[in-house]
């Protein structure tokens, strides 16, 4: 009885254990107090960092980068992905090369587009929409292909045109792969734009921060900044889970 | 050959079956007729020049052997597959210049999860370009000419298969067509809905006396449902026989035990197994 009541709280026992741990180790002194600092210092300085507006500061720059790839992503690799998954043929001869750039990774394309768009923000943002967009496209392509033979049948056998089938059933067919899409999309953008933020002469972002306060070995900060890139990524992950409910709502039933 | 020549050939070999008349026959022109249909899957010829006449304003069964391409006749009349060769006309006319309804046995995949019941059922009418207004209207008589007592407010998924197979039924039936199909419409329901949708289908067929063809792999219920069961020899099919069977509509539990019901089940059945060890 009592075990049932405390079900909902099992997931915390992992974060409780993991704190636990983390703390244990650094009372002991069993790690250099230096690379690993308490967890109260820890989340002291992400305190500090929120309070002061630095470290939302960086926050919000990359979650602007991320969103706006993202962005880009999808507006180019929907429409993209419905128009091959409709015409099998021709996502069939681009197959290879989608594969292929889409098991390249993306952090190979730096130095191309640092030749392209120069040291800015458009070198980093299109450096993960291209990420994303390889990661969308393929998703809603087999989306639109895998639709259900059935539906298909069914709405020409009612009279739809081409068209109608289209937009009145693939489009719809593929919104559960559309957002896997997604979801993957955005996690592969904010893997690029951080590692960007790192290396590509930025002066803000949370990758900036992390890189910036392990060369200052400001250790807190570091840990402060590497906690918010997760929770920026759990977030995310969560926003578009809740974003795919409320559209399909039929998903999985 | 066509089917009241086969239907003769084996009458005459066995006698105690009721005579059905020819399609055709008394003044009535048949409906759907086909002629000279082929269709083969890779080496499989399923049809080899069939020739059959659908008699009108009745429910016609198809029974026959396992994959001896019962689904595969619906499906060409109502121009899911492409014929090879062949010709079906319906009271002379193309099946684009006719109004059908089809029914699919997998309703969870035919109908559109996206939409309400209400939408799913009105959605043939938006193929035919029927303004908004007046597709609610037509749906809405639909259900009450029906008098299903279903919430149609609801998304198919929130509904049981029995209900779902109903709304994909008046899904058919919103543009008032002259054709009805279904293929194998009840075998994924369990009993219970079974029993129900007969029961449904049968009223509907009683207040329309529209043209039905119904595949089904029961024969009891083929016997039950039909006016005549087409029965369909192993691949290349051809009509074993074309079996009336004129038992009062409504059919009941009473029709299970009369004696005209069982003589009709066990000859389709003596005809059935035949073709299966043939």
């Amino acid at each position: 009885m009592m075990a049932r009541r405390l079900e909902p709280l099992l997931p915390i026992v992992g974060v409780v254990a993991l704190l636990a741990i983390w703390w244990l180790a650094t009372f002991n002194q069993w790690v250099d107090p230096v690379l690993l600092p308490s967890p109260g210092v820890a989340f002291g300085s992400f305190w500090k960092g929120i309070n002061d507006g630095t470290l939302g500061f960086d926050f919000v720059k990359t979650i602007y980068r991320t969103g706006f790839a993202t962005l880009i992503a999808a507006v180019i690799a929907i429409p993209l992905g419905i128009i091959l998954g409709a015409a099998e043929r021709l996502y069939r001869s681009l197959e290879f090369v989608i594969d292929f750039f889409r098991s390249t990774p993306a952090s190979a394309m730096f130095p191309l587009f640092l030749v392209l768009f120069g040291v800015g923000d458009e070198t980093k943002i299109s450096v993960a929409a291209f990420g994303a967009i390889l990661v969308i496209l393929f998703n809603v392509a087999y989306g639109v292909m895998n639709a259900r033979k059935t539906r298909l049948l069914a709405a020409k056998v009612m009279g739809a045109s081409r068209m109608r089938v289209l937009f009145d059933v693939m489009l719809l067919e593929s919104l559960p792969q559309t957002f896997v899409g997604l979801r993957n999309g955005v996690s592969l953008a904010l893997v690029i734009i951080v590692v960007a933020e790192m290396f590509i002469g930025s002066q803000d972002g949370l990758g900036h921060s992390v890189f910036e306060a392990q060369q200052l070995f400001d250790m807190p900060r570091m840990y402060a900044a590497i906690f918010a890139a997760g929770a920026l990524g759990y977030a995310l992950n969560l926003l578009f889970i809740l974003a795919e409910r409320s559209f399909v709502h039929w998903g999985g039933k | 050959m066509t089917a009241a020549v086969t239907q003769h050939a084996i009458r005459q070999e066995t006698p105690a079956v009721p005579s059905s008349p020819a399609v055709g026959g008394a003044g009535k022109r048949p409906h759907v007729t086909i002629r000279g249909l082929s269709k083969r899957f890779d080496k499989a010829v399923i049809y080899d020049k069939f020739d059959l006449d659908i008699p009108r304003g009745e429910l016609i069964t198809v029974f026959g052997p396992n994959g001896c391409g019962k689904s595969t006749l619906i499906n060409m009349i109502a121009g899911l597959i492409p014929l090879d060769a062949g010709e079906i006309l319906f009271d002379g006319m193309q099946l684009k210049d006719i109004k059908f309804g089809y029914v699919f046995q997998n309703y969870r995949e035919a109908l559109f999860p996206w939409l309400r019941a209400f939408d799913n059922i009105a959605y043939p009418l938006k193929m035919m370009k029927v303004p908004a207004a007046e597709r609610k209207a037509r749906t809405e008589k639909l259900v009450e000419f029906l008098g299903v007592k279903l919430d149609l407010h609801k998304y198919p998924y929130q509904m049981s298969g029995g209900q779902q197979q109903l709304v994909s039924i008046m899904r058919s039936l919103v543009i008032e067509p002259e054709i009805l199909f279904l293929d194998e419409p009840f075998s994924a329901l369990d009993y219970e809905m079974t029993l129900f949708m007969r029961e449904q289908l049968q009223r509907l067929f009683m207040q329309t006396k529209m043209t039905t063809v119904l595949v089904s792999h029961d024969l009891e219920e083929a016997v039950y449902l039909a006016d005549r069961v087409l029965l369909l020899s192993r691949y290349p099919a051809e009509v074993a026989d074309f079996v009336r069977y004129d038992g009062a509509w409504p059919r009941t539990d009473e029709t299970l035990s009369d004696p005209e019901f069982i003589r009709t089940k066990s000859h389709c059945l003596e005809v059935f197994q035949r073709e299966v060890r043939r």
